[in-house]
């Protein structure tokens, strides 16, 4: 009876997987987005609600990252950015943020093994953010997992940890005004444009010319390409969808400057309940968005004959 | 669901609007029949919808007679919290005149109709800043003739509702990048900023020209200029430091607690990037000239069933 009840287990998870393959199939007869960003939100509310211990509501929320992880990469999404933890979480109780120091320390761990979704697509880790403010642990676990992770190409996780959009505009204007001093003095430029500095994107020359920046002034000192160039999210190109979950309606500081004119998606589902549909939703409204917006192309360049 | 609906959406050629009609006092005839010609006055009366609008001899204000100002606060909002600043991405206009067969310029019209019933619900309820997204720096792509529409379209109505402002406590400021605005609207904007600025009740903040990357960029701008004649250490740039430089620097309240965004789409586009950083966003299905007090109540309401937490507990 055991062995019936796990066969049949079995056969169902195969055929969850054939069907989910057939639908994405589907979705990818329209453009797929080539960049998705996830504010997980709610995963307190989930420990709450199921009566769960503290910490147990996140580790949930790790497992829900998983799944959207391999939903979104066999759909054809190459990059995946998720806010993790934000400068303004520390402001917690200590418990509960050495709770969640430990527990992004374990989970990174668990990242980099074997048989692990990083690996099975091919993922390069980035971790965006003031990772000066993180534990000495998690620091040492990030630094390693960027290392290990550096010579796949195939698909992106970017994940922000102490992270706030507006912490990240400081600090590309911070490099700006360093590399741009260090020029005006005649001093040898930083190591950071020495070196190529943060990697160049395909696309980043496609973001500053579609930014309406007025020419600089004479006695302007940055440029927006300086500016972009030392975002710590210059590694990626903009999203294409933003999806906050719980219902929450606002972007908590998270990619102001990347998402200005991203569709945002707000289910009410929980991070820890989220799921294929979810990610379904989106994506079709996206498809529409971006047809639309071809379209609109399309009639403006025959207005211009 | 989405669309490239910026804040002016127009999507047909403009005509220049008709010279008001001093023969009738409805709200109907001040957009309808001269220049419109194909249709009919009956067609454009039952397309056309009013909102809690004064009606006047010389079009409508923001505070008419017998002190219509004064809206009372609806009962069913509570007193607190409610929003210090609101935003608004005024979305719309063109599929509303669209849908009446109307030209767009005629949903320009009520859209600004929309704006002063805004304002007056604003300054009635205590809601201290007031930022509307009027132009974006994309707008300037669309063709001339709508673009000429527009620009007059705003210096007509700041020069119709200054005396309003000034005798209602209302302040006007305008930001963006105004190298690209008509010199009498410059100079209006300019009359209008100097002649209200003294007045505290409700500050009215309009984006012509604006994007909110344009308004970080020119503040970082400022910033390197700061360091790079030594008012300023590299060491002491911090957010506080930006915050000071961008174009929200003429009011004490830069940052919305409330994003309102009409017509149905869920971006932001480009407005106050920096400042949303912890704005509740509302998105209204309603377009922007049918945006009225019962769905700005709606959108109140829903602020005040917010949680705010501020990424603490």
């Amino acid at each position: 009876m055991q062995i019936s009840n796990g066969y049949t287990v079995h056969l169902l998870e195969g055929l969850y997987c054939y069907l989910r393959r057939l639908l994405f199939k589907v979705l990818c007869v329209g453009t797929v987005p080539n960049h998705i960003a996830f504010i997980m939100d709610g995963n307190r509310r989930f420990a709450k609600k199921n009566n769960l211990a503290e910490g147990e509501g996140h580790k949930a929320g790790f497992s829900a990252l998983l799944s959207i992880l391999r939903y979104c990469y066999e759909l054809g999404v190459k990059y995946v950015t998720v806010y993790a933890f934000s400068i303004d979480n520390f402001r917690r109780k200590p418990k509960d943020v050495q709770i969640l120091m430990e527990l992004m320390r374990q989970k990174i761990e668990e990242l980099l093994q074997q048989e692990s979704i990083i690996n099975e697509y091919g993922v390069r880790l980035h971790f965006i953010g003031n990772i000066s403010m993180l534990s000495e642990p998690v620091r040492v676990a990030v630094d390693k997992a960027m290392r290990v992770t550096a010579h796949n190409n195939h698909r992106v996780l970017l994940i922000c940890v102490a992270y706030t959009s507006r912490d990240e505009m400081v600090h590309a204007v911070y490099q700006s005004c360093k590399q741009k001093w260090s020029h005006l003095n005649g001093e040898e430029p930083s190591k950071a444009v020495k070196n190529g500095g943060i990697e160049k994107v395909k696309g980043i020359e496609d973001k500053v010319e579609k930014h309406s920046v007025p020419p600089p002034s004479s006695c302007s000192l940055i440029e927006l390409v300086d500016f972009e160039r030392n975002m710590y999210m210059a590694v990626a190109p903009d999203p294409d969808i933003l999806i906050r979950t719980s219902g929450e309606a606002r972007l908590s500081n998270f990619l102001l400057w990347q998402a200005g004119t991203c569709p945002l998606y707000a289910p009410s589902s929980l991070w820890p309940e989220i799921g294929l549909r979810h990610l379904v939703l989106a994506v079709l409204n996206f498809q529409k968005y971006h047809h639309y917006l071809e379209n609109k192309k399309e009639k403006k360049k025959h207005k211009n004959f | 669901m989405f669309s490239l609906r910026l804040p002016i959406p127009i999507e047909n050629t403009l005509i220049t609007p008709p010279p008001k009609s001093n023969n009738n006092n409805t709200y109907n005839s001040s957009l309808c029949a001269h220049s419109y010609s194909s249709y009919s006055h009956s067609q454009t009366n039952r397309f056309l919808t009013v909102r809690n609008v004064a009606l006047q001899k010389n079009g409508n204000s923001v505070g008419d007679s017998k002190d219509t100002m004064m809206q009372p606060f609806p009962e069913e909002l509570n007193a607190e919290p409610l929003p210090r600043h609101v935003a608004v991405i005024m979305d719309g206009n063109g599929r509303w005149a669209k849908m009446r067969n109307l030209m767009p310029s005629a949903g320009h019209q009520a859209g600004a109709e929309a704006l002063k019933e805004m304002v007056r619900l604003c300054a009635s309820w205590g809601i201290k800043v007031l930022t509307v997204f009027a132009f974006s720096t994309d707008n300037w792509v669309r063709p001339k003739v709508e673009v000429d529409f527009l620009m007059s379209l705003f210096e007509k109505t700041i020069n119709s509702e200054i005396d309003v402002f000034i005798r209602e406590g209302i302040r006007i400021s305008v930001i963006g990048d105004a190298s690209k605005l008509p010199s009498s609207l410059i100079r209006m904007i300019k009359y209008a900023e100097e002649s209200t600025k003294e007045n505290s009740r409700l500050q009215l903040i309009v984006a012509v020209s604006y994007s909110g990357k344009y308004d970080v960029v020119q503040a970082c701008r400022s910033v390197a200029k700061k360091v790079k004649d030594g008012i300023l250490d590299l060491e002491e740039i911090n957010e506080g430091i930006i915050e000071q430089e961008l174009e929200t620097n003429c009011t004490e309240f830069p940052n919305p607690d409330l994003l309102i965004r009409t017509s149905g789409e869920l971006r932001v586009s480009n407005f106050l990037l920096w400042q949303l950083a912890y704005t509740e966003l509302y998105f209204d299905g309603a377009l922007w000239p049918d945006f009225g007090k019962e769905e700005f109540v709606e959108a109140l309401s829903s602020f005040q069933q917010r949680k705010r937490r501020f990424g603490g507990r």
